[in-house]
């Protein structure tokens, strides 16, 4: 049943603005940042050919960028825009109103470290600065990922049950800017995988709406109580958009993906375009004798609490690789989180925090068996640091 | 003058999209500049407002003073928001057939407009949007309590622009937001004030039919920030105009036009003694207001009486090429 199609060597950031293309997308407005330029200029030059029909607004900044998502989203139009570290710190207060407003935006990140020392290269910092906005975030390992999740997250977006903004994370460099092998969808199929837009409650002359009220205390809560729920129900959305997915197009995705983690004593566990090399070093180490699996985060927002628990919870050790710090906070926030989710469990791995992979430094697989071996001695010998740095001169 | 009550309703329909019923305050001129432009907007109308005084006045859950699609996200992003409902429905009407005329008009005061939200109208006046932007100016950031904006005049006392013993409070000219507007190039821009309705709801109409960006500056007296009487709104803005402080001009694909030439002058002492935010100013002070406002006055002027515009230098050349014997 699922659907072949020919594999070609495509840029990812290419193959981004191609799926948003297959998407049909009625507005893109964004403003150019390094490393997310080429899923734009790509965007602009489609327009420009007639190969996508769609007003491509090149506004002057992310704040109008997102804020002119806000508009054209809230009028119905399906609605795109990508943008990087400063240009997501730039955007902020505008995420929160995109979500709050339940208008179905869909945005590629392409990860970026944050100034200053100025850095255009990639680390986490942007996605985890904006973890609290109310987004789905969904996060992809390769360009394949990549061009399948655009597609997944304009469905996931606009279904009624979520309309929810969808923040798509893709390792800026890492992946932005390599060629990969893809396999572009075939544009009918996503057709009839995509249904048209329906926003329910659009600016429309002819059922006047007021939007984007002021709350007094007396409903505030309640608004946000409502936002939460529904974010945490998206999950099962997300599911079955993606099961949905895969008996169509035959890749499957799911909210924490795990690899060669049967009978593993010691887990790490990483997120985006890291975890291929990761693989690798398993594979190795695995071939050593060594008990070692990998356990991948694909849906950040909202956490899959149940399934992750259920990947780790024969593990002795876990070893979480987080690539932003959170000054002077308990290390990286990805392994606070986990920490906070495990705490209590009856039965739960020995956790090590490791921080590396920062402003664009590469962790190779000798470096992350070098993590593994850190982190299976801390959690031996126990550490009076929060967390390991890995690869820092000190 | 008392016939207006039988044809005014002739020309001005009854209907109020911005509905009675809001909080604005006691005689405020803001309320009423909205009610009069709303008038203007047809029913296709699609209103964006910034965060302000308007916008909290019209829109507290679960309440609304609007009768047409309105929308408020943020601070200083409205002509963006703007930007993106256009682009929408010129996307999906041209996608989908349907009946994409809307109108679109962005509602901010002067905070949203020549401080925090400039770069967004920049953007959108420069790129061309077909969209109505009103700058209701009330001279400084009312909402949250009197603070200065760079649309403060000078001399008035503010909240973070004091008048003491070492400050005259604003110490800044007024910045000259529709010079700016101007200087975009775009078809339409014009200064209008509520105490001059039909001159108001006429400009307000054109700024909706012309195509592309359009910009007008209204004028709008308030009570309470102004430290003046609640029946002030009218007569103030008969004699902001009289006094020459608020010329009442429009700039049509660069042509200058003065709506009201003032002829002979109020002095600018009429205007500043009925609001408390001037009552500390000396005559000297006073003085120097009333040489700078007629220098700025003068200045409008003569760009309405020496046009430079293209259209009209074409004519004048037309004409003195017909002079020329064959």
């Amino acid at each position: 049943m699922a659907a072949k199609t020919a594999v070609e060597g495509i840029e990812v950031s290419i193959g981004i603005s191609e799926a948003v293309g297959l998407a049909d997308a009625d507005v893109i407005a964004a403003y150019p940042i390094t490393p997310q330029t080429h899923i734009v200029e790509h965007l602009a030059e489609m327009v420009a050919e007639g190969e996508l029909d769609a007003e491509f607004i090149p506004v002057e900044s992310e704040h109008s960028a997102m804020s002119a998502c806000l508009g054209s989203s809230a009028a119905g139009a399906r609605t795109f825009t990508a943008t990087a570290g400063q240009g997501l710190e730039l955007m902020h207060e505008v995420l929160y109103v995109a979500s709050s407003m339940q208008l179905p935006i869909v945005m590629a990140v392409a990860n970026r470290a944050l100034s200053s020392p100025l850095s255009v290269w990639g680390d986490h910092s942007d996605m985890m600065s904006v973890r609290d906005t109310g987004w789905i975030q969904i996060v992809v390992e390769n360009g394949q990922e990549a061009v399948d999740n655009i597609i997944c997250s304009f469905r996931i977006a606009e279904d009624k049950r979520v309309l929810l903004p969808v923040m798509m994370h893709v390792d800026g460099f890492y992946l932005t800017h390599v060629i990969e092998p893809i396999a572009l969808p075939d544009r009918e199929l996503v057709k009839k995988f995509l249904p048209p837009n329906r926003f329910p409650l659009p600016l429309n002359p002819d059922h006047p709406v007021t939007m984007g009220d002021f709350a007094p205390p007396v409903v505030y809560t309640e608004a946000k109580w409502a936002q939460e729920v529904n974010l945490r129900n998206s999950q099962k959305i997300i599911e079955e958009v993606w099961g949905e997915f895969h008996k169509v197009f035959g890749r499957k995705y799911s909210p924490v993906e795990k690899y060669r983690t049967d009978n593993a004593r010691v887990l790490l566990f990483t997120m985006g375009s890291f975890s291929e090399t990761a693989m690798e070093a398993v594979d190795k180490m695995q071939g050593e004798g060594r008990d070692i699996g990998l356990v991948r985060l694909r849906l950040w927002r909202p956490f899959p609490f149940a399934e992750f628990r259920e990947a780790v919870k024969d593990a002795d050790v876990l070893i979480v690789l987080d690539r932003a710090i959170s000054f002077g906070g308990p290390g990286g926030a990805v392994c606070s989180e986990i920490k906070a989710a495990l705490y209590d469990e009856p039965r739960k791995p020995k956790i090590v925090s490791i921080i590396g992979g920062l402003g664009g430094r590469d962790i190779t697989v000798a470096g992350f068996e070098e993590i593994i071996e850190r982190g299976i001695q801390v959690a031996a010998t126990g550490s009076k640091n929060e967390y390991e740095i890995y690869g820092v001169r000190e | 003058m008392e016939n207006y009550s039988v044809y005014v309703p002739r020309l001005l329909t009854k209907k109020n999209n911005f509905a009675p019923g809001h909080r604005a305050c006691i005689g405020c001129g803001e309320a009423l500049a909205v009610r009069m432009a709303a008038k203007a907007f047809p029913s296709n109308t699609i209103v964006v407002n910034a965060t302000g005084c308007m916008e909290i006045v019209a829109s507290q859950l679960p309440y609304s003073s609007w009768c047409l699609p309105w929308i408020h996200t943020l601070f200083e992003n409205t002509a963006a928001v703007a930007s993106g409902v256009e682009s929408a429905y010129k996307a999906m009407s041209r996608k989908r057939g349907g009946d994409g005329n809307v109108k679109v008009v962005s509602i901010a005061g002067d905070g949203g407009t020549t401080d925090i939200g400039l770069q967004a109208l920049s953007g959108a006046l420069e790129r061309g949007h077909d969209f109505l932007y009103l700058c209701f100016d009330n001279e400084a950031y009312m909402n949250t309590g009197i603070q200065r904006s760079s649309a403060t005049p000078y001399g008035a006392s503010t909240t973070t622009s004091p008048a003491g013993k070492k400050s005259i409070g604003q110490v800044t000219w007024k910045k000259n937001m529709p010079e700016i507007a101007a200087a975009h190039d775009i078809p339409y821009v014009a200064t209008a004030n509520p105490s001059y309705p039909f001159d108001f709801i006429e400009k307000v109409k054109k700024g909706l039919k012309v195509k592309g960006p359009a910009y007008i500056h209204v004028y709008s007296v308030c009570p309470t920030g102004w430290r003046c009487a609640t029946d002030l709104a009218v007569r103030l803005g008969k004699l902001a105009v009289e006094t020459g402080i608020f010329p009442l001009y429009e700039v049509e694909n660069g042509k200058y036009k003065m709506n009201l030439e003032i002829e002979k002058f109020r002095p600018v002492n009429d205007y500043l003694k009925l609001q408390g935010r001037f009552r500390h100013l000396s005559e000297d002070d006073i003085k120097w207001i009333q040489n700078r406002v007629k220098e700025e006055y003068a200045k409008v002027l003569e760009k309405a009486k020496n046009d430079r515009s293209p259209k009209r230098l074409a004519a004048k050349s037309k004409r003195s090429a017909e002079k020329i014997p064959a």
